[in-house]
C-alpha cells in the first residue's frame, strides 16, 4: 500500500500555499494546453507542478490553491488528489523508492528485491527512514515488464536488478550521487541480451 | 518470421536517433502532405482494408472506428486521444514507441486526426513515465518547430496541435471512458456508454480514443498500401505486432513479428526459450493480465493472433506474454493478479468494489490451502457474478484470470487445500 495515502496531520500542514514565482510561467502553459474553459483539465498536471514544488508532497493548502486558481470547487482538487496513488498526501522521503511486486516482477524476483531494499533501508514497506531520505514503497506494474525486475526512484526507472544491484543502487543514493537508471545487466534497452534476432543492421 | 524489411518499428530498442533527424533517416515524416491529400475518406476505407484491429485489447477495427465520427462537424470541435496510459500488466511495448519512435506516433496523430477531422489530439501518458513523457514533449517541439504540426501542418493547410496529458498512477484510466474523465480533470471513473465517444467524448465533443501502437502504423499502412499489412498475418488477424515477453524466459524482449506466430515459435525465436527448455514449461497467460492462462499443452501448438487465442478460451490482449516454468507457484501468481484488480478497482460499481477485495482474500487463503474445497466454486460464482454486471471491462479483467486458473489448475487447487488438511491432521496426532 502506498506510503502517502492518508493527509498528514494538522501540525504538518502549512497554512498557506502558492506557486513559486519560476513556476508562474508552467502554470500559464499548463492551462493554455487545454481549449478555452476547459481549465480544469488542467488539475492533474497543477497538482503534480505544486507537489514538485513541495517537496514532494501535496498539502491540503496546494490542493486549495490549485482548485482556486482553476475556479472549481476545492472538493475537486480533493477528489482527485485522492484518487490517483502518484499524489503524496503526507510527507514522503527524499528518495521515493516504489518496488513493482506485481506478477511479472515477481516471476523475476521482486521479493528478494523488497527483501534487499528493507535491509538495506532498515524499514518496512510503508516506512520511511529515521534521517527523511527514503520512503519504501510497493507498487502495482510499471510496465517495464521485459526489464524486471524493475524499481521507479524519482522520474526513472531502475530495470533488470538484481538484489545486490538494488542495495548497490540505494547506497549511492544515501552517498548523494545518481546511478544511471535504465537497465542495470548489459542491455540497452527491451532488446533480448546479447545477439538480437532482429533489427540487426540498426545496431551500432 | 517477419522480414526486417517489413517492419515498421525499426528503432524498437532505441540503438538508433530518437529524433526527428533520426526519424527521418527511416522514413518518418516523408511527404507526409501526400497521404493528407488522400483525402478523408480513402484514408478510412485504407485503413479499413488493411484489417488492422486496435492494439490496445479489445480489438476492434481501427478503421471502422475512426468511421464513426461525424462527417461533418456540428460547431463542435472533434478530438483525437491517443491512450498512453499503458498500464495492463506484463506489457511494455507502448513505452518503447513512446521513447524511441515518437515522431512515428507523433506522425500517426496527424493522419489519424486529419481523418476524423480534428484539430487537436491529446495524448494521454501514464505518470510513471517520466523519460518517455519528456521525449515525446521533445519531439512534438521539434515537429512543431519544423512546421509538420502547428498551422498548416506538413504544408497542407490542415492545422494542428498535439498536447500531452500526463496520469497520475491509475490503471483504470487506460478504459476509454475512464481516461476522458481524467482528461477533464477529475477522478478516473468509467462513464456509462452509450453515449459513446465518436458522439459525446472529451468536453462534450466528438472525441476517438486510440491507442499508441494503433495509431503509430497508421503512417506505415498509409504509404505501404492496405494489401501490404493484410498480406502479413492471417485473415481478419492482419499485420504485425509488438509483442511482449516477460516472465521464466531466457532472454526476455519485445519484439515486433507478424499476427498469428505459433506461440512457442515467438518464445524460442526472439527470447531465448523457456527457462530450462520447453518441456519446463507450466503456463503462459498470452496477452497480458486480464486474460486467461493456458496450459503447456495449448502453449504447444496456439497461434498468436486474436482469434486463435479467443479459440482457446483466452485472448490476445495487448500480447504480453507472460511466461511460468514449472518452479512457479501458479496459485500465487494469479493471486498477485487479483491483488492488483483490488487496488485498481476504482470504487464506482459495487460488484467490482466488493468482489475484487472478495476475490483476492480467497485467493489469498487459497495459496496456502487453506480453505474448504467447495469455496472454489462459490469463488467461481462470485467471479460470474462481477463479470459482466460493471459499467467497464475491469470487474471482466478481474474475474477471467481466476476463471483460468480454474479451468486448468483446479486440480493443483484442490491438492493444496487437501494437502494442508492432512498435515493438520498429523500434527494433531
Amino acid at each position: 500500500m502506498s506510503a502517502a495515502r492518508h493527509p498528514a496531520p494538522p501540525e504538518r500542514q502549512p497554512a498557506t500555499f502558492a506557486f513559486a514565482a519560476e513556476n508562474r510561467a508552467a502554470v500559464e502553459a499548463i492551462i493554455a494546453r487545454y481549449p478555452k474553459g476547459r481549465q480544469a483539465s488542467a488539475m492533474m498536471p497543477l497538482l503534480d507542478l505544486a507537489q514538485r514544488q513541495h517537496d514532494n508532497w501535496l498539502p491540503r493548502a496546494a490542493m486549495d490553491h490549485v482548485a482556486d486558481l482553476l475556479g472549481v470547487p476545492r472538493m475537486r482538487a480533493y477528489e482527485v488528489a485522492t484518487f490517483y496513488t502518484m499524489y503524496n498526501l503526507a510527507p514522503v522521503g527524499r528518495h521515493h523508492v516504489r518496488v513493482c511486486t506485481t506478477t511479472p516482477c515477481w516471476l523475476r524476483g521482486s521479493d528478494e528485491i523488497v527483501a534487499a531494499c528493507e535491509k538495506a533501508l532498515a524499514v518496512e514497506i510503508g516506512e520511511t527512514t529515521r534521517d527523511g531520505k527514503f520512503t519504501l514503497q510497493e507498487v502495482e506494474c510499471l510496465n517495464a515488464c521485459v526489464n524486471a525486475p524493475v524499481v521507479w526512484i524519482g522520474d526513472r526507472f531502475y530495470e533488470d536488478l538484481t538484489a545486490d544491484r538494488a542495495r548497490q543502487i540505494l547506497e549511492a543514493l544515501a552517498r548523494g550521487e545518481t546511478p544511471k537508471a535504465g537497465p542495470q545487466a548489459g542491455r540497452h534497452a527491451s532488446e533480448p541480451v546479447g545477439t538480437t534476432s532482429t533489427l540487426s543492421e540498426g545496431r551500432k | 518470421m517477419l522480414r526486417d524489411a517489413d517492419r515498421i518499428f525499426t528503432n524498437l530498442y532505441g540503438f538508433e536517433d530518437w529524433r526527428l533527424a533520426g526519424a527521418r533517416r527511416r522514413g518518418d515524416w516523408d511527404n507526409t502532405k501526400a497521404l493528407l491529400d488522400l483525402g478523408r475518406d480513402p484514408i478510412i476505407q485504407i485503413m479499413k482494408d488493411s484489417g488492422l484491429r486496435g492494439r490496445g485489447g479489445a480489438g476492434f477495427p481501427t478503421g471502422l472506428k475512426w468511421s464513426f465520427m461525424p462527417k461533418q462537424s456540428d460547431g463542435r470541435p472533434h478530438y483525437l486521444v491517443v491512450n498512453a496510459d499503458e498500464g495492463e500488466p506484463g506489457t511494455c511495448k507502448d513505452r518503447d514507441i513512446l521513447r524511441h519512435d515518437p515522431h512515428k506516433l507523433l506522425e500517426g496523430c496527424l493522419v489519424a486526426g486529419f481523418a476524423m477531422g480534428a484539430h487537436a489530439c491529446y495524448i494521454y501518458i501514464r505518470g510513471e513515465f517520466g523519460e518517455e513523457a519528456d521525449r515525446l514533449q521533445a519531439a512534438i517541439d521539434e515537429a512543431t518547430a519544423a512546421g509538420l504540426l502547428g498551422k498548416n501542418a506538413c504544408g497542407s493547410g490542415w492545422s494542428y496541435d498535439i498536447y500531452v496529458h500526463r496520469g497520475a498512477g491509475a490503471y483504470i484510466c487506460g478504459e476509454e471512458m475512464a481516461l476522458i474523465e481524467s482528461l477533464e480533470g477529475k477522478k478516473g471513473q468509467p462513464r456509462l456508454k452509450p453515449p459513446f465517444p465518436a458522439n459525446m467524448g472529451v468536453w462534450g465533443c466528438p472525441t476517438t480514443v486510440n491507442n499508441v501502437e494503433s495509431i503509430a502504423v497508421a503512417p506505415a499502412i498509409l504509404r505501404r498500401g492496405a494489401a501490404w499489412f493484410a498480406g502479413i498475418g492471417r485473415p481478419k488477424n492482419t499485420g504485425t505486432k509488438v509483442f511482449c515477453i516477460s516472465g521464466h524466459v531466457n532472454k526476455p524482449c519485445n519484439v515486433e513479428e507478424e499476427m498469428g506466430i505459433p506461440l512457442r515459435e515467438l518464445i524460442e525465436r526472439h527470447a531465448g526459450g523457456v527457462r530450462g527448455g520447453w518441456d519446463n514449461l507450466l503456463a503462459v497467460i498470452p496477452g497480458g493480465s486480464s486474460v486467461p492462462l493456458l496450459p503447456k499443452s495449448i502453449c504447444d501448438t496456439v497461434l498468436m493472433d486474436f482469434d486463435s487465442l479467443v479459440a482457446v478460451k483466452s485472448g490476445l490482449g495487448t500480447a504480453a506474454v507472460i511466461v511460468m516454468d514449472k518452479s512457479t507457484d501458479v496459485v500465487r501468481a494469479i493471486a498477485r493478479l487479483s491483488k492488483f484488480y483490488m487496488h485498481e478497482s476504482c470504487g464506482q460499481c459495487t460488484p467490482c468494489r466488493e468482489g475484487t477485495g472478495w476475490m483476492w482474500r480467497v485467493m489469498d487463503r487459497l495459496v496456502k490451502g487453506e480453505a474448504e474445497v467447495e469455496e472454489i466454486d462459490l469463488l467461481l460464482d462470485v467471479a460470474s457474478q462481477v463479470e459482466g454486471h460493471t459499467i467497464c471491462a475491469l470487474g471482466d479483467a478481474a474475474a477471467w484470470p481466476i476463471q483460468g486458473l480454474m479451468r486448468h489448475f483446479r486440480a493443483e487447487v484442490e491438492h493444496r487445500i487437501v494437502e494442508r488438511k492432512k498435515s493438520a491432521v498429523s500434527r494433531a496426532a
